[in-house]
């Protein structure tokens, strides 16, 4: 009845047809009548005094329509752009929130920062005109690492912050308060063992491959703004444009995020750009249009990671963990971006306890200002950090103690009858089957002839290594309430409409968007296999406040678990009308009516009406129960979840070290992940292949690097090295299920855990490879002059 | 980009009466290198020659004196040239090595000497095997041709036709490339003639530059361990985010040895 495709099946992609033809529609692609574009003037400068803005060549220019700056936007009572979460140090103190206007007013703080806006009839002449913008900048002095930032001495960025300090945050969740630290410091100092490491999460530049765009048009008759944009949650764009921003009513604002192509977290926020193309429509009364540059995402779009960390793990003379502790410096850049404080801290510590039973843990984070773009959630966002910690650490104390790593960790694991399991950073683990993971991927990965691998690479010339991690991760954000206590600012449920045609084909709107992550083809599944309908009968529809009623969008791997079952919740009550209407049809009591493969039965009977005939009857109520039930068949419903979501996984990986180059390739890789049930077992493998090559990058390849004071070292793919396909093995992945019991789909999440779970297995692999010549650490990316470097240090005693 | 011109040349007589009379003008070949630039504004010209439709500059032809290959003739076309690499295989596996198929079937020999990247291809083979470039007006050979960075001996006016490179005993071109744009991060081009060894070394300087000391080694002995305890020095060699002066020097000799291998092979 589902034609085929109901849940479980690799159903083809609903939006392929449209991407692979070129029919796609993405913001660019939009072009309305009249309308000008945008550019922006950027500071050069990583940190300045705007003493003043000179427009008066820029406005003699052809073309040019105006040239705005940030003090005419203060004069327009427009708003400094949202922090969306707020942290508390362990003072009791809030985090320093600097206000952050989209237009630089009276100081820039990285290159980039917006500092003014051209808007003219072509996208050449704003160019042009921009050229001839005077600013006159006084330059400061600047740095852009955070250690740097927080020397003594060191330049003030925000005068509210000092020390450059925005937080100083300890994490005491409630299930450890107070005693944690001491608790921890009580395992260190019994410990027969203790590893410590200091590691560097390098800066990374999301990269979507659709850039960043906006279009805005402000039709002065109606007073109506319609925003088209590349987000992932135009309901939040809108939400924060009329709350905080724009200061418009929502009903006079409509957000249209199209195809979207790519986002990795870098397309969640209300940046500047987006909210000056909407300020200079409703000022200019023209469509304003901004499609950013490649050079310009390296510049303007949120960046990723950018941690120093000191990990210490403590282990009993049995080799078991027994306690951890974790200090990081989280660099935010110049600015806080939405989420900002939030990544490095309540994104991060809930999930240093990892797969294993460490009881005592102890993590304190201070995020720091620097003259750098402002950091914030990447794929993974938070989670990716605290992985390679653990599983750097863990590494480090099998090598330390003479323990086959696989054997360690299973000596370790959190066991099957312990979920839900409450972990020592606060976290309640929904189920898991850690064993059954790394059994797997052993399997997989032919644990047993390493050996015989290792020679035949070293017969070649080559040295081979073999690294491992073990991930798990918090998806599925969120349960409101938790993250209001943890600092949201906003709720975190979705939203979910199922229109029910009269012929019986359905609409869903849902407040969930794919950029990527294939909700046209999955959600349709999940309504053809609990209607019974034909696959081809549902359409998803997402992207447009003007449609859906409301939602919080998609980032955190919570499409799914959070949207899906909002769906299917629509879908109870859908299911639970037409029971009604059906009773009534067929002259029965509800409670007797069952629902199984699109027809309502009477139990135990052959009397049965299909869902196409209720649907109609509900739309043409001849015959129809019009005293107990309206006429109609649509429903919404908002899902806030219990808790969040859990996917676990183990990968392994192998690899190849030329000593001669310090080439690293890798040669094969192992993924056995746990995502719960699955829906599309082709879109959850295609996730998984994105999150590994993104994973992989981050370890071998990509690094967002800035000179000491703050200028872009690598702003275009000259520099920023992306992973291409021959840079990765064909990857062997499989999945092992232990359905969450905290959504009724039973679904975890996938979209992020690659990204995550492949950055410590790749590092620990090349160090795998390495020791044999000495060398015992190595910072990602692990590029071939590190590695080249890293055996040159080992080789001369350094 | 900037507005410009546009004019597409009938004859490198054509083109090159059109380049000498304007002031701002540029050559288009297959644009990879030169649309990118207009685009971030680093050439900014008024008016850009086409050679696209110039047949005569198109196009391999094997001699006795070695190969001549066309100013225009793509990267792709070099590395598919059956005779080619039959008769002096080192330059169908260099242009094999550059960029990707759609920059392969858009790039030019051309194009790529006349913009002497430091660290493109070309010029490496071009270095070791003692080409000869010809242009509208004279014939320069590779010694004089490369001067330093995105700096060639052309003069104004001049179009680069067609290119002979002399046939080799034996040759091989080791790359190892740049991690981000696979460019060469170092490539070092070994040839034997009758005459003697050259060594050409692309990516590493500021332009591609030859090895008098490796050469005299591989004269006396054309073999891998002929270049035991050579070190190139590390004076003068680029330094950025992926590789700095003594990585680039290392893996000069590294790339050197494997280059002779490839020779041998
Ligand atoms: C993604 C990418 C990857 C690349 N990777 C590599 C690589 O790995 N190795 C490598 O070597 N190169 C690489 N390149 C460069 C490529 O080889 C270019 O083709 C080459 O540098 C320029 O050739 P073109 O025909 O495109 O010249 P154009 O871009 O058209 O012109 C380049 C310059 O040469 C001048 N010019 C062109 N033809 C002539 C002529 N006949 N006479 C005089 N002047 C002329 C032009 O005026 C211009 O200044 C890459 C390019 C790209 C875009």
């Amino acid at each position: 009845m589902t034609g085929g495709m109901g849940i479980g099946v690799s159903a083809p992609r609903t939006e392929d047809r449209r991407f692979i033809t070129g029919r796609g529609r993405y913001v660019d692609d939009i072009n309305l009548r009249s309308q000008q574009y945008a550019w922006f003037v950027r500071s050069p400068h990583p940190h300045a005094e705007v003493r003043g803005v000179d427009a008066a060549d820029a406005l003699k220019m052809p073309g040019v329509t105006a040239v705005l700056t940030g003090a005419d936007m203060q004069a327009d009572d427009i708003g400094p752009l949202p922090v969306a979460w707020g942290i508390t140090s362990r003072d009791g103190s809030p985090a320093f929130e600097p206000e952050y206007p989209a237009l630089a007013t009276d100081r820039v703080r990285y290159v980039g920062n917006p500092v003014a806006v051209v808007v003219a009839e072509s996208r050449t002449q704003a160019r042009d005109a921009a050229e001839m913008v005077n600013v006159d900048y006084e330059e400061l002095e600047s740095m852009s690492s955070a250690t740097a930032a927080m020397e003594e001495g060191a330049p003030l960025i925000h005068e509210g912050a000092p020390g450059n300090m925005c937080f100083d945050w300890e994490w005491l969740p409630a299930a450890m308060a107070p005693d944690a630290r001491s608790n921890t410091d009580k395992a260190f100092e019994e410990a027969a063992h203790v590893v410590s490491l200091e590691l560097v999460n390098n800066r990374l530049a999301p990269n979507a491959m659709e850039p960043r765009a906006s279009l805005a048009d402000f039709n002065p008759a109606t007073g109506q703004l319609t925003l088209y944009t590349t987000s992932q949650n135009p309901h939040v764009n809108r939400l924060l444009l009329c709350t905080a921003t724009l200061k418009m009513p929502e009903h006079k604002v409509r957000v249209v995020a199209p195809d979207v192509g790519g986002g990795f977290g870098s397309k969640i926020y209300h940046y500047a750009e987006e909210l000056t193309v909407c300020w200079a429509s409703r000022r200019l009364r023209v469509p304003v249009k901004w499609t950013a540059e490649r050079s310009e995402s390296f510049l303007a779009d949120a960046q990723g990671r950018d941690h120093v960390t000191r990990v210490e793990l403590a282990l009993d003379a049995d080799a078991h963990f027994t306690g951890m502790r974790v200090d990081t410096v989280a660099n935010l850049g110049g600015w806080l971006s939405a989420f900002g404080p939030a990544i490095p801290t309540v994104f991060y510590a809930p999930l240093l306890a990892g797969v294993y039973r460490t009881p005592n843990i102890y993590v304190t984070v201070k995020g720091v200002f620097t003259n750098t773009t402002p950091t914030d959630a990447y794929r993974g966002a938070g989670r990716p950090e605290a992985c390679y910690a653990v599983e750097r650490a863990v590494d480090e104390a099998a090598v330390q103690i003479g323990m086959d790593p696989a054997e360690l960790r299973r000596r370790n694991f959190i066991q099957p009858d312990e979920f839900p399991y409450q972990s020592p950073v606060g976290q309640l683990y929904d189920s898991g089957d850690f064993e059954g993971c790394l059994d797997l991927a052993r399997e997989l990965n032919g644990y047993e002839e390493f050996a015989e691998r290792r020679r035949q690479s070293q017969a070649r010339g080559k040295l081979r290594g073999r690294g491992m991690c073990f991930y798990i991760e918090a998806c599925g954000a969120a349960p409101s309430q938790a993250a209001g206590q943890l600092g949201a600012r906003a709720g975190l449920y979705e939203v979910a409409t199922v229109r029910v045609h009269p012929s019986g084909s359905v609409q869903v709107l849902t407040g969930a968007h794919s950029h990527g992550q294939s909700h046209e083809t999955t959600f349709a599944q999940i309504v053809a296999e609990r209607l019974g309908i034909d696959f081809g009968n549902v359409e998803i529809v997402h992207g447009d406040t003007g449609e859906i009623p409301f939602g919080m969008g998609t980032y955190g791997s919570r499409s799914l678990a959070v949207g899906g079952t909002a769906l299917y919740k629509a879908l109870d009550k859908v299911e639970e009308k037409g029971r009604k209407i059906a009773a009534h049809l067929l002259e029965a009591e509800a409670a007797d009516i069952e629902f199984t493969d699109g027809q309502f039965r009477v139990a135990g009977t052959d009397r049965a009406v299909p869902f196409g005939d209720v649907a109609l009857a509900a739309y043409v109520p001849h015959n129809y129960p019009l005293q107990e039930l309206e006429p109609g068949l649509e429903e919404t419903a908002f899902f806030d979840p219990e808790n969040f979501t859990f996917p676990s996984g183990c990968y392994i990986c192998e690899v190849e070290v030329d000593r001669q180059t310090g080439e690293v390739e890798l040669c094969d890789f192992v993924a056995a992940d746990d995502f719960g049930n699955i829906i599309n077992p082709m879109v959850v493998e295609g996730q998984v292949h994105g999150g590994l090559a993104q994973g992989i990058g981050q370890a071998l390849l990509e690094h967002c690097r800035y000179t000491p004071e703050g200028q872009l070292l690598s702003g275009s793919y000259m520099d920023y090295c992306m992973p291409r396909a021959d840079d990765l093995p064909n990857f062997v992945v499989a999945t092992r299920c232990t359905p969450t019991p905290f959504n009724p789909l039973g679904v975890k999440g996938c979209g992020e855990a690659g990204a995550i779970g492949a950055p410590p297995a790749v590092i620990n692999a090349v160090l795998d490879a390495l020791r044999p010549l000495g060398v015992t650490h190595i910072d990602m990316p692990a590029t071939p002059q590190a590695v080249w470097q890293a055996i040159q240090a080992a080789q001369s005693g350094d | 980009m900037r507005e410009f011109n546009y004019y597409r040349a009938g004859s490198v007589r054509d083109a090159a009466k059109r380049l000498g009379a304007s002031g701002n003008a540029m050559l288009l070949a297959g644009g990879m290198t030169l649309l990118p630039a207009l685009k971030m504004r680093l050439n900014e010209p008024g008016e850009l020659i086409d050679l696209a439709g110039i047949d005569e500059l198109r196009g391999v032809k094997l001699t006795r004196k070695g190969a001549h290959i066309g100013a225009t003739t793509t990267h792709a076309e070099v590395a598919g040239n059956v005779e080619l690499r039959a008769a002096v295989p080192v330059l169908p596996h260099a242009a094999e090595s550059i960029g990707d198929p759609q920059v392969r079937n858009r790039g030019t020999l051309g194009g790529s000497l006349a913009n002497n990247d430091p660290a493109a291809d070309y010029p490496a083979v071009a270095l070791a095997l003692g080409a000869t470039i010809f242009t509208n007006k004279r014939k320069i050979s590779a010694d004089d041709f490369f001067v330093g960075m995105f700096e060639t001996a052309l003069g104004r006016g001049e179009v680069v036709t067609q290119v002979l490179f002399p046939k080799p005993q034996r040759a091989g071109y080791a790359k190892f490339p740049n991690p981000a744009t696979r460019y060469a991060l170092v490539g070092v081009c070994v040839a034997q003639f009758k005459t003697g060894v050259r060594v050409a070394v692309t990516g590493a300087g500021a332009s591609v530059y030859r090895l008098p000391e490796f050469e005299d080694a591989l004269d006396a002995d054309f073999s891998e361990v002929a270049l035991d305890g050579l070190t190139a020095s590390a004076a003068n060699l680029n330094d950025d985010m992926h590789a700095g002066a003594d990585y680039r020097a290392h893996l000069v000799s590294v790339m050197a040895r494997r280059a002779v291998s490839l020779a041998l092979d």
